[in-house]
């Protein structure tokens, strides 16, 4: 069967375009999609010497059905895992989701626009640094070593070591995470506040609405459509807390209380090469996450919202 | 999102006349807040600077870190330069960012350009093919047997080649791509120009802000890498700098420095621990400092615009 003339056509005249996409489609294709598909193994007794290379290695590995998963669903090491990574999620959205929200508010109350791009530019920059890099810097200044511990043990108070402390770890990531990223979060609420119609609060105050009230009338719901689109962004990523953060920190605070999702994958399965049960354990996290980001977009546009994948 | 956060970030800098003046006690509030956030970065930032130029004798006073310097002592930096891991990290990280750059900027432009004519063969599906990644992912497992798998193992392309293409940043740059004027195209395509002469001649240089705040997160992205070396690169000769950081500092394990001063740590001659240990803090710090202002300068007009579009 010939293909449509159209179709001729138009290959004939896009080629070039088609050529340009090919070297990133090719990079995705090799470190995306082939890993994705390599989850397979998770049904699988992933043996990687039934062969020289991993695909012959899938070829010849025995099929064991949902065995990998029995053996992580009973691992209690896993669930504690998975306890506390949503833990840390839900504490985070309490106490970290609304901060750049405040400082964005503050921040476009700055009349001055030099002390206003002043302070930007000093609360976006721990962004560009790497986790190692924050953990070192709240070790120097909170850990057993660090300033604040010397300049309590000048002062002839018992030192306290903030960074191993397991009960004030979770207070101790956040705070790296507020530190880190607080100033980042705030641009897009910033970009949504210039998109508020300034006659709004004009015409608010003009009703007799107080400085408060214009920020609960005007304001927040100014900022809702962007609040809602990162509240199902971040559910939808419940399972994952970030990675670097926690496996820098795990040896300090024990695994007891550092153990998210992501660093028990790595240190029971990239460690000991338990390749089965740990794909098992990166699948789980991967549907789980599917199911809730479209679960969330799904409630929100129940409730009136726009969602993430709404067309534009 | 609104047509106006589309036509650049506009603020207030005057209060309106019908706008009250704020109570001094919210006013003060305020400025207490923004003044910590800014301290909480300065000051950390401030103490360890300035303690990797202290010498020993201070340092042995103060008992640690350092807030009020004395004196300005380079010798930290002249130890860790002199030769051994340090340097040799740092040649590693800028060898893996230079390199990475030039790939994942070359790979997201021209794929972002392809993808930026609907209406083009094929369009859609391979916008779906590129879109869905942010869908469904592959876990650690199959991503590492897949690097290790190619044989990239203890090779730097393993910190260069996975995470080469970034589909947000590629988003970026096509948004832009698309917001250019179709008569422009339209009209060097009538002149007989080729798709590749559009694109560098038309569409890169009326968006050089952007591929310049998308090259250097990629950069940033790069020299900031940990992870990746934990699990390609067993050979600590290939360590990148963030690596030697946390082996040096989180994990203390002394890093091998120049022949001459290993072995003769404890003579007064040799600078103290501490600051040789900050001024590795320092050093991985430096690179984002220094192309941070110029991302401050373009990034409102170039990531923000494309990033709120989406």
């Amino acid at each position: 069967m010939k293909p449509p003339r159209y179709l001729v056509s138009q290959l004939r005249r896009d080629w070039p375009l088609l050529v340009m996409v090919v070297p990133a489609a090719l990079t995705l294709l090799v470190f995306h999609y082939v890993p994705t598909l390599g989850n397979v193994i998770a049904f699988q007794d992933y043996n990687p010497f039934e062969g020289d290379n991993p695909l012959e290695a899938f070829w010849n590995s025995e099929w064991v059905g949902f065995a990998n998963f029995e053996t992580l669903f009973e691992d209690s090491g896993f669930w504690d895992a998975v306890r506390n990574t949503l833990t840390i999620t839900a504490f985070q959205l309490v106490f970290f989701f609304p901060l750049p929200i405040v400082l964005a508010i503050l921040l476009s109350g700055v009349l001055s626009s030099k002390l206003r791009s002043f302070i930007q530019g000093v609360v976006y920059l721990p962004h560009f640094f790497s986790w190692v890099l924050v953990i070192t810097f709240f070790t120097q200044m909170l850990g057993g070593a660090g300033l604040l511990a010397q300049e309590l043990r000048r002062h002839g108070h018992e030192p306290w070591n903030l960074m191993s402390n397991p009960q004030a770890f979770i207070v101790l990531v956040t705070s790296e995470t507020v530190w880190k990223d607080v100033g980042w979060g705030s641009i897009v609420f910033l970009a949504a506040l210039s998109g508020i119609d300034p006659t709004l609060y004009e015409a608010a105050a003009a009703d007799g609405a107080g400085r408060f009230r214009r920020l609960w009338h005007v304001t927040l719901p100014g900022l809702r459509p962007v609040i809602i689109l990162l509240l199902i962004l971040r559910l939808g990523d419940a399972l994952s807390v970030g990675f670097e953060q926690y496996l820098l920190q795990r040896e300090a605070v024990g695994r007891q209380a550092a153990e998210v999702l992501d660093t028990f994958v790595y240190f029971q399965a990239i460690v000991p090469q338990e390749w089965g049960v740990g794909a098992a354990a990166g699948l789980f996290k991967a549907v789980v996450g599917l199911i809730l980001i479209v679960a969330a977009n799904r409630l929100a546009r129940v409730l009136g919202e726009q969602g993430v994948y709404a067309k534009s | 999102m609104s047509a106006e956060s589309e036509a650049g970030i506009t603020r207030k800098t005057s209060r309106a006349a019908w706008e009250e003046k704020p109570p001094l006690l919210l006013e003060l509030a305020k400025g207490t807040f923004l003044a910590l956030a800014v301290l909480a970065v300065l000051f950390p930032l401030w103490s360890i600077t300035v303690t990797s130029l202290a010498s020993r004798e201070t340092i042995n006073r103060v008992g640690g870190m350092i807030v009020l310097p004395r004196e300005l002592d380079p010798s930290a930096y002249v130890t860790m330069f002199s030769g051994g891991q340090v340097a040799r990290a740092v040649g590693v990280s800028l060898f893996v960012s230079v390199v990475g750059t030039a790939w994942s900027l070359s790979l997201t432009v021209l794929a972002a350009y392809g993808l930026s004519r609907p209406g083009s063969f094929a369009h859609r599906p391979l916008l779906f093919y590129f879109l869905l990644t942010f869908l469904i992912y592959p876990g650690l497992v199959p991503s590492y047997l897949v690097v290790t798998g190619l044989g990239l193992k203890d090779s730097l392309w393993a910190l260069i080649l996975p995470g080469g293409v970034s589909v947000f940043n590629l988003v970026v740059v096509r948004s832009f791509f698309m917001s250019i004027p179709s008569e422009l195209y339209d009209s060097a395509r009538i002149d007989g120009a080729s798709e590749w002469r559009i694109l560098f001649g038309i569409a890169l240089p009326l968006s050089s802000a952007v591929v310049a705040v998308v090259g250097l997160f990629y950069a940033v992205g790069y020299w900031n890498s940990y992870f990746n070396s934990v699990l390609y690169i067993d050979d600590n000769d290939k360590w990148p700098i963030q690596r030697v950081l946390q082996s040096y500092i989180l994990a203390g394990q002394a890093p091998k420095l120049s022949g001459a001063a290993t072995g003769v740590p404890n003579l007064t001659s040799y600078p103290p621990t501490l600051a040789i240990k900050m001024a590795v803090v320092v050093v991985t710090i430096f690179p984002a400092l220094l192309v941070y202002p110029f991302v401050q300068r373009n990034f409102s007009k170039g990531m923000l615009v494309g990033a709120v579009k989406g």
